[in-house]
């Protein structure tokens, strides 16, 4: 069977969700192999083959995390010269997309960004869903020159165990590899992480609570956190919401921020424009509160409440609280 | 500097936008036709740059004859010339050709750096200045929230969700850049009126020596198989709140057991 190269987005030996989402779908291709950059393959092999990695190959040179995306690109394109994969998957997110995009005119390949599901069609060759303009239209594609490259969307494949379990550990392959003189043009010379509170991210949480003008202020917006707080939820807003400067603009949900697709979204106070629907239409379960009962996001919603949302969230707030006991 | 802005026309988000059934290629006819948002920033970003140390701002865009509207909004907002890439033999082309395009024409005129929006409205693959950097050679300073230009060293922010990288090169480079990287900047009438006597270069594939066998729908790597608009949701339960809007909400929460 042929391999399917995953790119592994990991935090040292912490594998990040998408990962085992990569992996699954990896496995409807071929034999997926983990390509491994930088620390940590000791601690997450175990859990790698789990999730379908029969092998892992490693490269953990000092240039991973030094120079920006370029040391990946070329690792990715030394290891389909070398192995001829089937396939090449990688996370959709910001950095995945640009390794896959460097990739792609390395190895002159077709590449596809942000699909949500990805299956091997009928002669075996992967065909990738996308939900383009935020859901509104569904599309398949394939790639037709060279080795298809595919950055697949966090959070929208389901992970799945191996149907047989791995009786042992991922084989570990180390790969001799040193980027070129090339690719360290962009260095990195400093990593600020912003504070991390308590709550999941907001495009891998199962449930995001997000507050629109509704809200009226940062003051108002508590209230949006308290229900997330409640829920276990992320916290997201509309634009008008950022714009403003109520919260912290990598929190907007919609055409120009995050597409999430939670299994519940909770919208308080947003009207539901086009673009904010752009990104939340797929949510699995939608909530909508609104004084407006014209406001587009009822159209939307699986359960709506025409209300004044600083009444019905301190209820809802009690409410949870009286059902959690 | 030699700043050359590269500008997308989008079709305007706030309307319904649609892929041509045909061949799944964006109705790019109909919309009202703006500048991507992110390039507008790449535009600001670009003049603020020439302002602070001196150079020439050239936009470039590849796209049908309507592109040209963006084109002289782009130089209206002080811009000082354009070249617009336009030839029908284009219609169509994936990520890598448009890349291979962009910077066949961005060999010819040079630069020190090549500004970019993060990713279009519109297709939103985001892998375009990453592949611009690789076609070209030179370093990749993408994601931009912050450039600062000193001599012939770049230095950027660049933001994840995480907080962000302090990332250097020197030039030349493609830089892209985030939202709120700076200020919003509109046309002036002044403006306006310049930039109609601005210089606009139009090239066609031949002009630009582009290999038409690498470009357009028919040549893509990446086929569109089928697609379909996404059947509308169920219409839901709405009710008004008679004072136990929270409780209602909080059993259908319990009903499909989310508390």
């Amino acid at each position: 069977m042929a391999e399917v190269l995953v790119l592994a987005e990991h935090s040292g030996p912490a594998i990040k969700k998408v990962t085992l989402e990569l992996l699954t779908a990896a496995a409807r291709l071929g034999e997926p192999s983990v390509v491994w950059t930088g620390p940590g393959v000791e601690e997450a092999r175990e859990r790698l083959a789990e999730f379908g990695a029969v092998r892992v190959y490693v490269a953990d040179g000092a240039e991973f995390g030094e120079f920006v995306v370029t040391p990946e690109a070329e690792l990715l394109a030394q290891l389909v010269a070398e192995k001829k994969p089937a396939a090449v998957l990688l996370a959709g997110t910001a950095a995945g997309k640009e390794i896959a995009g460097r990739l792609a005119v390395k190895i002159n390949s077709g590449v596809l960004t942000d699909a949500v599901d990805v299956i091997a069609g009928d002669d075996g060759t992967p065909v990738a869903t996308h939900a383009n303009f935020g859901g509104a239209i569904t599309v398949h594609a394939t790639v037709r020159t060279g080795t298809p490259i595919i950055a697949v969307r966090p959070n929208a494949i389901s992970a799945q165990p191996a149907a047989e379990p791995a009786t042992k550990p991922a084989e570990l392959i180390v790969v001799n590899f040193t980027a070129s003189e090339a690719a360290k043009a962009a260095r990195i010379t400093e990593h600020v992480t912003a504070e991390k509170g308590e709550r999941p991210d907001l495009t891998e949480a199962s449930i995001v609570v997000s507050g629109g003008r509704g809200t009226g202020g940062p003051e108002g917006f508590k209230t949006i956190e308290d229900l997330a707080d409640a829920l276990g939820a992320a916290v997201g807003a509309s634009r008008a919401v950022t714009d403003a400067g109520w919260y912290p603009h990598q929190f907007q949900v919609g055409q120009t921020g995050k597409t999430v697709s939670p299994q519940l979204y909770v919208a308080a106070g947003i009207s539901g424009a086009i673009q904010h629907r752009a990104g939340m239409q797929t949510s699995k379960t939608i909530i909508a509160v609104n004084k407006d009962a014209e406001a587009p996001i009822f159209e939307v919603a699986d359960y709506g409440v025409v209300g004044d949302l600083f009444t019905v969230i301190p209820q809802l707030l009690d409410e949870i609280g009286k059902r959690k006991g | 500097m030699n700043i050359v802005v590269c500008v997308k026309q989008v079709p305007d988000t706030a309307v319904e936008r649609t892929l041509r059934p045909e061949d799944g290629t964006l109705d790019r006819v109909t919309p009202d036709g703006l500048i991507n948002e992110l390039c507008e920033y790449a535009i600001v970003e670009g003049l603020r740059i020439a302002e602070a140390h001196g150079g020439e701002v050239t936009i470039l865009s590849m796209g049908p004859a309507k592109a040209l509207e963006s084109v002289r909004k782009a130089l209206s907002m002080g811009a000082d010339k354009a070249v617009h890439v336009f030839d029908d033999a284009l219609a169509g082309s994936d990520a890598l050709a448009t890349s291979y395009a962009m910077a066949k024409v961005l060999e010819t005129t040079g630069f020190d750096l090549v500004i970019c929006g993060a990713e279009s409205t519109d297709a939103r693959t985001g892998v375009l200045p990453a592949m611009l950097a690789e076609r070209l050679g030179v370093a990749q300073l993408t994601l931009a929230g912050k450039v600062d230009i000193d001599g012939a060293v770049a230095t950027i922010r660049r933001v994840s969700d995480d907080g962000y990288e302090v990332v250097t090169a020197s030039l030349p480079a493609v830089v892209s850049v985030v939202e709120k990287i700076n200020e919003p900047r509109y046309p002036s009438f002044k403006g306006i009126m310049a930039a109609k006597k601005k210089p606009v270069q139009t090239l066609s594939l031949a002009d630009a020596q582009i290999d038409p066998a690498l470009v357009g729908l028919g040549n893509a790597a990446t086929v569109v198989v089928d697609l379909a608009a996404r059947p509308p949701r169920e219409a839901g339960v709405i009710v008004k709140d008679e004072g136990d809007g929270g409780t209602q909400v909080a059993g259908f929460l319990t009903a499909r057991k989310f508390i």
